[in-house]
């Protein structure tokens, strides 16, 4: 009887292996946002460097010149990017 | 070389302060000259637990201001000869702490102790991050309890990236996981995360486990850090982690359930079955 009971016990899920699960997912997922940020942040500053060598930029920050987004739709995910450049530049790249 | 320690959890309530008394405490009994500072600007509370409220004249804001001294605020222990307290301000708000002015009373306080350690508030905000900035060592407080675990997570992310050394370039700031209030009874019952799942989670090297105890509400009606209570399974769970902390290998104590005498058992079924 002891044995049996033990058996049911062992198949159920303890409180703790259900909160062990749950923490191992959000936790991995909190820190894969975070690492996204990361690179999202460090591919924004690189890029603005490139570009910045060969056009002349908008003033502002970063932030305002460059638009970096990682969207993830059903099993894709497209890299969003926006660049915001004076209109004379604007102009000047279209001639060439 | 001084060493700054901060004492933080994200989460409150899980036992950074208890700590940072016992820890400050524990480094002071070993011999080494110790300052533990209170950085929950508004809600001070290490003076209770530390049982010096009532002779709090400056606090540490006072001292960032240049309105008092770091003599005038420091507050000498009663009881241990190289431990000192500076106590946080019960009437300004947290955005009094300015990062230069915390930085220069740290590298002050440098010249005269061992061990300077930092008592973080909850939250992720400018008091936590003031306490952390600076730290060469970080002690993360966390319960077995998922939201207090999730939160350790986040402090760790903030201390790799946000600190001084994580912005110098620097060696990183040093974690050690301290796991309180923690019940063998209930791990065995499965109904408390282990410490092997906390360790798994986090992965940060373990300095000590705490056992949920009596003794530690005691400590604090009688403002005495648990350590000094050295009957205590709690105050010995704190003289193990310092002892680790200062290098010496010691076996985890407290963390397995006590067996039962026979009488014991018999006499709790009884119990539970008059319920």
């Amino acid at each position: 009887m002891k044995r049996i009971l033990k058996l049911l016990q062992s198949n159920k899920k303890t409180s703790a292996s259900i909160a062990k699960e749950r923490l191992q997912i959000i936790i991995s997922h909190e820190r894969t946002k975070k690492d996204r940020a990361h690179l999202l942040e460090s591919m924004q500053q690189e890029l603005i460097e490139v570009i910045a060598r060969h056009l002349q930029l908008a003033p502002g920050s970063v932030k305002d010149q460059i638009k970096l987004d990682l969207a993830q739709n059903e099993g894709q995910s497209v890299l969003e990017l926006n660049i915001t450049l004076p209109d004379d530049e604007l102009v000047a790249a279209a001639i060439e | 070389m001084a060493h700054i320690i901060v004492v933080t959890s994200g989460k409150g309530g899980v036992g950074k302060t208890t700590s940072s008394a016992a820890i400050a405490s524990g480094l002071a009994m070993a011999g080494h000259k110790t300052i533990v500072i209170d950085f929950d600007v508004g809600l001070r509370n290490l003076d209770l637990i530390m049982g010096c409220e009532r002779r709090v004249v400056y606090d540490f804001v006072n001292v960032v201001k240049k309105e008092a001294t770091l003599k005038q605020a420091m507050i000498k222990d009663k009881r241990l000869e190289n431990l000192f307290i500076l106590p946080a301000s019960q009437t300004r708000d947290k955005d009094a702490l300015e990062k230069e002015a915390v930085g220069e009373i740290l590298d002050e306080l440098k010249k005269e102790f061992d061990y300077i350690i930092c008592d973080s508030p909850a939250g992720i905000e400018k008091g936590a991050f003031m306490a952390m900035y600076y730290a060469d060592s970080a002690i993360i407080v966390t319960n077995p309890e998922v939201s207090s675990v999730r939160d350790s997570d986040r402090i760790l992310g903030i201390l790799a990236s946000k600190s001084q050394r994580a912005e110098s370039g620097a060696e990183p700031i040093k974690e050690h996981l301290l796991l309180t209030r923690y019940s063998p009874a209930r791990v065995e019952s499965g109904d408390m995360l282990s410490i092997d799942d906390v360790m798994d989670i986090l992965a940060v090297p373990l300095l000590g486990v705490i056992p949920e105890s009596q003794a530690v509400l005691k400590a604090s009606n009688s403002g005495t850090p648990v350590i000094l209570d050295e009957q205590s399974d709690a105050g010995q769970a704190y003289g193990d982690a310092i002892a680790r902390l200062l290098g010496e290998d010691r076996p985890l104590r407290f963390t397995k359930m006590q067996k039962q005498g026979l009488l014991k058992r018999l006499f709790k079924q009884k119990e539970g079955a008059a319920v």
